[in-house]
């Protein structure tokens, strides 16, 4: 509960100006909290007058916290390859884990996938739990989500990391709950507190209006999902040593109530957009799939994917898994060229991480151009083609 | 088939922006909606009752207001709405939530399949339908983009993967969570416009559905927000003149990084 002191209150309107969530009001002189109050606390921290208080009800009873040590990294394994996301996130893994003075391991659930330890032995792991299993041969909710809840339980590790992969938003939420453990979605920066050694985690919020640093004071493992792409990937070191620790699961862990009847791998969508560092996007200025053609050229031209706003895909010239923005994916590549966008925050939340933003627009006014770093006003039909030759020149 | 949708309210992203001069968010204006995946699970719970027959509630957890997006929901074809809503739930993260909304689907009965969007636009964690299934010992699947048969008390889905799709088979009662790809949400009727007005949404509050005091609101839950900032601007932008020719010379020597 946010309570107002009203002895100390001097009715400044800090609060309300700050809330976030329109909450908090300043009426005859006094705050009044409303019923949209989240206890995000931002206003405790503008109140001068000190007339802001948030009282906790009796909360959870603290962990152990000393019991839990280690870094781990969920090291995510599909159609014969280790997701490039698992090496960025050993890059990170490996800093926390020197900070904190503790191991970094890596957890590789799968079926065939002990070729993999090296390289992640490689990429900064110190231990690699390894679950090799032909029941682990599809990813399952539940027998992957057993898996890694049943390791952790053993292991208690401090500190879970996992990409933010179609699989690890799936799977990782589940194990938190049953752990009874924190979690933060889609985080964009780790660190670790001098001092205590928690784990600080940022993401953004609002679509990336706002950030918002998340921590788990009472709670173990703090589990964090990544966005791919975020965090650089460590360097493979070939002559680093670790260890391989093989770990067996009870059969009762192994079933499954999910059954994978068929895995259709699509020819368009073997490119992932939140896993490449360019991205050529279209909107309703391409004016159909001819225009999808010219800004295919140019992705190819600059090794990249080819990218949407909802405009185009709603029009059907291009397929959903192609669709930036808040009802589609969140992408953060190095350079973003939006062509024929117009800009609506719908789309922009969903790209405006990305590095680099060129937009490419007829109309000068588009709001694309404020959140663009190099802006061409002009006909896309004739800018694309020509930025596309001249690149192809450049290479030449 | 009884079927359960779980509904967010949220504050419609387009009117969500930062004001420059205070470097806050800007919040006059801003209008609350039914969150857009949401709609698209309502929607899929609709057809699978009017395909099996059976009955669709709906159930939101938030503050008083919430109640809108219920009667929203009953007038795109639903058949009840059912608030959960107490001031002990403020602060709830994502654990706290799934906890507080399985209590209530407790108390309100059972139900075949429960459906939720993929994720909440205003969070956007994707945490609180897996974390759902956790609290329910339910088999799930998220990111549904086709519901494909009922069959033997079970269900066929496709699960959108990074790469393409999987055909997934689950015995129910199971949850699934959906894109917005699954169907094209319908319009209300007038009919359903009508019955929502007059419909009686329940509210239940924490001692209603049995929730513990550790378990809910900002107690309950493991997460705290220690700081919420401005993200870092983005250094000068450079709109470029001339002719398409010079302007893309000025930019491909912006480019030579990339290229």
């Amino acid at each position: 509960m946010l309570r107002v002191d009203a002895e100390q209150c001097i009715g400044c309107g800090a609060c309300e100006e700050q809330c976030a969530f329109g909450a908090i009001v300043v009426k005859d002189g006094c705050a009044v909290v409303g019923d949209s109050c989240t206890l995000c606390g931002s206003c405790v921290d503008v109140c001068e007058a000190e007339a802001l208080h948030i009282e906790e009800g009796p909360g959870r009873e603290a962990a152990d916290l000393s019991a839990w040590q280690g870094i781990w990294v969920f090291a995510e394994f599909r159609h014969g390859q280790v997701a490039p996301v698992t090496y960025e996130l050993l890059g990170v893994g490996r800093r926390l884990a020197d900070q904190r003075g503790v191991p970094l391991s890596a957890v590789l659930p799968g079926s065939g996938v002990r070729g993999e330890c090296d390289a992640l032995i490689a990429a900064g792991a110190d231990t690699v739990y390894l679950v090799d299993d032909p029941a682990l041969v599809q990813y399952r909710e539940d027998v992957y989500g057993r898996v890694l809840e049943e390791l952790i339980r053993c292991y208690q590790p401090e500190v879970v990391l996992a990409g933010a992969t179609a699989i690890g938003r799936s799977v990782i939420p589940q194990v938190a709950t049953r752990l009874g453990a924190g979690l933060t979605a889609d985080c964009t920066g780790l660190d670790i507190r001098p001092g205590d050694g928690t784990l600080l985690q940022t993401r953004p919020a609002f679509g990336g209006n706002i950030m918002a640093t998340i921590e788990c004071p009472d709670t173990r493992p703090q589990m964090a999902t990544v966005r791919p792409k975020v965090m650089a990937p460590a360097e493979p070191d070939p002559d680093r040593s670790g260890e391989v620790v093989e770990v067996e699961i009870a059969p009762e862990h192994l079933s499954s109530r999910v059954e994978v009847l068929e895995t259709v791998v699509s020819e368009s969508e073997q490119v992932n957009i939140q896993e490449v560092e360019v991205l050529v996007a279209g909107g309703r200025g391409l004016e159909g799939e001819k225009g999808f053609a010219l800004i295919r050229e140019l992705a190819e031209e600059l090794g990249g994917a080819v990218a949407a706003s909802r405009a185009a895909v709603d029009a059907g010239w291009i397929s959903y898994p192609h669709q930036v923005g808040q009802t589609g994916k969140t992408v953060c590549p190095k350079l973003y060229i939006a062509c024929g966008i117009s800009g609506a925050i719908q789309h922009a939340v969903g790209m405006q991480s990305a590095e680099v933003v060129v937009a490419i627009n007829r109309d000068e006014n588009a709001p694309i151009f404020n959140i663009a770093t190099y802006g061409l006003v002009g006909d896309l039909f004739e800018v694309v083609p020509l930025l596309a030759r001249k690149i192809q020149e450049m290479k030449k | 088939m009884e079927l359960l949708v779980c509904i967010k309210q949220v504050p419609d992203a387009k009117d969500v922006r930062l004001d420059p001069r205070t470097n806050t968010l800007a919040r006059e204006g801003v209008e609350s909606i039914m969150n857009p995946f949401d709609r698209h699970a309502l929607e899929e719970a609709v057809r699978l009752k009017e395909a099996h027959g059976g009955t669709v509630t709906a159930l939101s957890m938030g503050p008083p207001q919430a109640e809108a997006v219920l009667r929203e929901a009953i007038a795109c074809g639903a058949d009840r709405g059912v608030l959960v809503s107490d001031r002990a739930f403020a602060g709830a993260d994502t654990w706290a939530t799934s906890y507080t909304l399985a209590r209530a689907i407790d108390t309100i009965g059972s139900f075949d399949l429960i459906l939720c969007g993929k994720q909440a636009i205003d969070g956007d964690t994707a945490q609180v339908g897996p974390g759902l299934a956790a609290r329910m010992n339910l088999p799930y699947v998220t990111c549904v983009q086709k519901t494909r048969d009922v069959v033997d008390g079970g269900i066929e889905v496709e699960r959108m993967m990074d790469d393409g799709y999987d055909v997934v088979r689950l015995p129910l009662p199971a949850l699934l969570t959906v894109v917005k790809d699954i169907n094209e949400p319908r319009v209300p009727s007038l009919k359903g416009k009508m019955k929502a007005r007059k419909a009686d949404i329940p509210v239940l509050s924490a001692a209603d559905i049995g929730a513990e005091e550790a378990c809910i609101g900002l107690a309950g839950s493991p997460t705290r927000v220690v700081n919420v900032f401005s993200p870092e601007p983005r250094g000068d932008r450079k709109i470029f003149t001339g002719t398409a020719e010079e302007q893309v010379d000025q930019l491909i020597e912006h480019l030579r990084d990339f290229l």
